[in-house]
């Protein structure tokens, strides 16, 4: 239900931080993610850092995305050919 | 933007399509529902439904927290409208959802100080910006926004605010899975669960779901991705008869959550019995301000005559939450009720199904 | 029942969708009944001693007052002159009214004022009349601006808009929703950061070399309140077809992407206050492009989308995925969601 976007946390001091998408700076709270550091992809909902994005994980289900599109491609090529 | 577009691969979604037209091969008619208004706007947004096998039906349930806020709730924000040197904060979804008689954006246009905001620390810089009047917040959202309102109210009580206090209207989602799934008059063959919620609450919260409803989770992101391959392990425990909980936002989603947000969330509030619009009573579904922060507790701190309840005749909104009644089966949708004159919250909420529905599907029935 | 049918004027009443068009057509167009008033072009057109005149008039109330890219002030010159010039009239005069409230900053006047002068410059238009007024304070929301305007047709050139047809190419200059983002992120400041600029810009040069170059454009349009959803909704409907957009082929700037992701938006439904949209038959769409290409104010020029025949759904878009949605009018300004 709920409006959240993976962000990078640029800055931090304390809990007020600063988290970045596609050239749009947030200012967001950190107080429900106390090891959020610089550095970090951060899932952000109403102005707060809610969950880490694991980067790895993110980066293996990417792989997936590329190997079905590359098979799927390599098939349409196939079918038209 | 990072970690969004990427998963938007048309290839990789024909790919998955082509996986659950051969998953869905095997069974016969299969019930979904997702429980997350996100999902719906998401499925909506991307036509995801077109890449759903025949036998495959995907209903919209009750996971909108501002679809079944009940009439009440709603009641008591206006009478806050009302209520002399007062602001009413509130997130943007709430302001045309209608009450009895009102609705915030009613009140607005009659003068009241109505102000959207993205987080309640906006709330809090208001009420410092504006000591002389009280400002009052409207604490609607799952699990994912409850900790977030927590954290304000710490703040709050920490820097001696003496002008705020929330409206809460917080609701917690398994309990609401739990009696969905054991309603007779609905069938769910699967969940898919709401990503953020979970993100918060984490996996084994819907463990319940799998080993003593027997009905197959899965935690799906919602980008189109996220989606197909969220509803084909769904197909494959359900064709297997192996109900389990399985995460497929393994990025954001871990099965303990995240406990710091949890304890924040539960030092302020504690579990209630709750009315859901259209539902009715669940046990256990809804939080209410502990006694430690009743000062923080708009009710309690400032209390309003609420006019009394009223509920529209021939609005089936709570069928429709339930997955029982599409939007198209009720007799209002697109005449008498439509996003520019709302009837029930299910037409108003951006995410509500039968918005949905009417935006991005027309009104033809 | 809330909602427009009430008995109040409500904000949706000004937002360029539905509820604006309800109160339109069951309230003014009815008191005011004339054969001029009920095309509801963005322009009337009148006729002057075998000459067409395009008149137009438009009220500014914007909040805040100066956004990045601009203020009331151009918005008030540019928003008259795109009026005029998407009928295909080259802009002659213009008015300029000021409501102004008790204590408004004189500083803030001038800056309003300077701007009007500098986009009249560019578009090459006189601010030849004008009034000013001042309400006490608390009356107004510190400064409304109205600009009226006339324009000409040249010789031998048809009226704009006309209507779509079947087959035709649907074309925009450049990026949508700067403007409506613009604003937006001007009104979050306090927690919001975004390199967005709004679009402000007088049209009539860019329409001009477009006309030159492809006299046959079937319509034109200015994607003001309510966006590219609305724009294209009226074009469809006042045409009887059905537009099919590329979702994929919109230009959108990155930062105005990001901005509609984190507050649950559609970018087709901002404001738009430099763009304009042109229907132009399919053999010319080549050239249209070219055109608006090789002006400043076209460089990012793209095709969007087409018309078809009328099949139920005035306006989809078909998505990334190759799925398609149906894009409806606004119904109220978009307000950022958290859910």
């Amino acid at each position: 239900m709920c409006v959240a976007v993976p962000m990078k946390l640029t800055s931090l001091d304390g809990h007020n931080g600063v988290a970045e998408t596609g050239g749009v700076k947030l200012s967001i709270n950190t107080m429900l993610l106390p090891d959020a550091k610089p550095g970090d992809y951060v899932i952000v909902h109403a102005g707060f850092a809610i969950q880490h994005l694991d980067v790895e994980e993110a980066e293996r289900t990417l792989e997936l995305i590329r190997e079905l599109a590359e098979h799927e491609g390599d098939k349409e090529d196939t079918e038209s050919g | 933007m990072k970690y969004m577009r990427e998963f938007r691969e048309a290839g990789a979604t024909k790919a998955l399509a082509k996986s659950l037209a051969g998953a869905a091969e095997r069974l016969e008619v299969v019930r979904l529902m997702e429980v997350c208004g996100t999902h719906t706007m998401s499925i909506a947004r991307f036509g995801l439904r077109s890449f759903f096998p025949e036998n495959v039906m995907l209903t919209s349930g009750p996971g909108c927290p501002v679809c079944v806020s009940p009439h009440a709730y709603i009641d008591t924000a206006v009478a806050y409208c009302r209520r002399p040197d007062t602001i009413v904060t509130t997130f943007g979804d709430m302001v045309r959802v209608p009450g009895s008689s009102s609705s915030l954006e009613s009140e607005q246009a009659a003068g009241a100080d109505v102000r959207v905001v993205l987080s309640t620390i906006d709330a809090l810089r208001i009420a410092e910006e504006n000591p002389e009047k009280e400002v009052v917040f409207l604490a609607i959202g799952f699990e994912t926004t409850a900790p977030t309102i927590a954290a304000a109210v710490l703040e709050a009580r920490d820097s001696g605010l003496p002008n705020f206090a929330a409206l809460c209207g917080h609701k917690v989602m398994p309990p609401a899975m739990a009696a969905l799934a054991s309603d007779p008059e609905i069938r769910i063959d699967g969940y898919i669960c709401p990503p953020h919620v979970s993100a918060i609450i984490g996996g084994d919260a819907y463990r319940f779901l799998a080993d003593e409803y027997g009905t197959p989770c899965v935690i799906a992101g919602f980008e189109p991705f996220d989606v197909l391959q969220g509803v084909l392990w769904l197909l494959e425990m359900i064709a297997d008869s192996k109900p389990e909980v399985r995460i497929q936002y393994s990025r954001v989603v871990s099965r303990e959550g995240n406990q710091a947000a949890l304890a924040i969330l539960y030092e302020v509030f504690e579990a209630k019995d709750d009315e859901w619009r259209g539902i009715g009573p669940i046990p256990g579904s809804g939080l209410s301000f502990r006694k430690e922060f009743f000062d923080f507790d708009a009710e309690r701190r400032w209390p309003v005559e609420v006019e009394p309840t009223c509920v529209p005749e021939g609005c089936i909104c709570g069928e429709v939450l339930k997955g029982i009644a599409s939007p198209r089966d009720c007799a209002l949708f697109g005449t008498a009720c439509t996003p520019e004159s709302p009837v029930g919250a299910c037409m108003v909420s951006s995410e509500g199904a039968c918005a949905a529905a009417f935006k991005y599907e027309g009104a033809n029935r | 029942m809330i909602g427009s049918g009430g008995e109040k004027i409500l904000l949706a009443h000004g937002s360029g969708g539905k509820a604006m068009h309800e109160l339109i057509e069951s309230l003014l167009l009815p008191a005011f009944r004339n054969p001029k008033l009920e095309p509801l072009g963005d322009s009337a057109r009148l006729e002057l001693g075998g000459r067409e005149l395009a008149f137009t008039t438009d009220s500014y109330v914007v909040d805040p007052l100066f956004f990045p890219g601009g203020d009331i002030g151009r918005l008030a010159v540019c928003g008259t002159i795109n009026d005029l010039a998407v009928c295909g009239a080259r802009p002659l005069a213009l008015s300029c009214a000021l409501i102004l409230e008790e204590g408004l900053p004189m500083a803030d006047l001038e800056k309003v004022v300077e701007s009007m002068r500098s986009a009249a410059d560019e578009a090459g238009v006189e601010i030849v009349t004008g009034d000013t007024k001042v309400l006490p304070h608390g009356k107004g929301d510190r400064l409304f601006v109205n600009t009226a305007g006339v324009g000409l047709l040249p010789e031998g050139r048809r009226w704009l808009p006309g209507t779509a047809e079947p087959g035709d190419v649907v074309l925009i200059n450049g990026h949508v929703a700067d403007h409506g983002a613009a604003v937006m992120a001007e009104r979050e400041r306090f927690a919001l950061r975004a390199e967005i600029r709004s679009d402000v810009a007088p049209l009539n040069h860019l329409i001009e070399a477009l006309l030159e170059a492809v006299p046959d454009v079937r319509c034109l349009k200015d994607p003001t309140r309510g966006g590219l959803a609305s724009a294209l909704n009226e074009i469809a409907a006042a045409s009887a077809v059905s537009i099919v957009l590329d979702e994929e082929a919109i230009p959108v700037r990155g930062p105005v992407a990001a901005l509609c992701e984190l507050l649950g938006l559609d970018p087709l439904y901002f404001a738009n206050e430099g763009k304009v949209l042109a229907a132009v038959p399919p053999r010319r769409a080549d050239e249209a492009l070219a055109a608006l290409r090789s002006h400043p104010l076209g460089r990012y020029a793209a095709a969007i989308g087409e018309a078809k025949p009328f099949d139920r759904v005035p306006l989809s878009a078909r998505t990334l995925l190759g799925s398609h949605r149906v894009v409806g009018m606004l119904t109220g300004d978009q307000l950022p969601r958290i859910c």
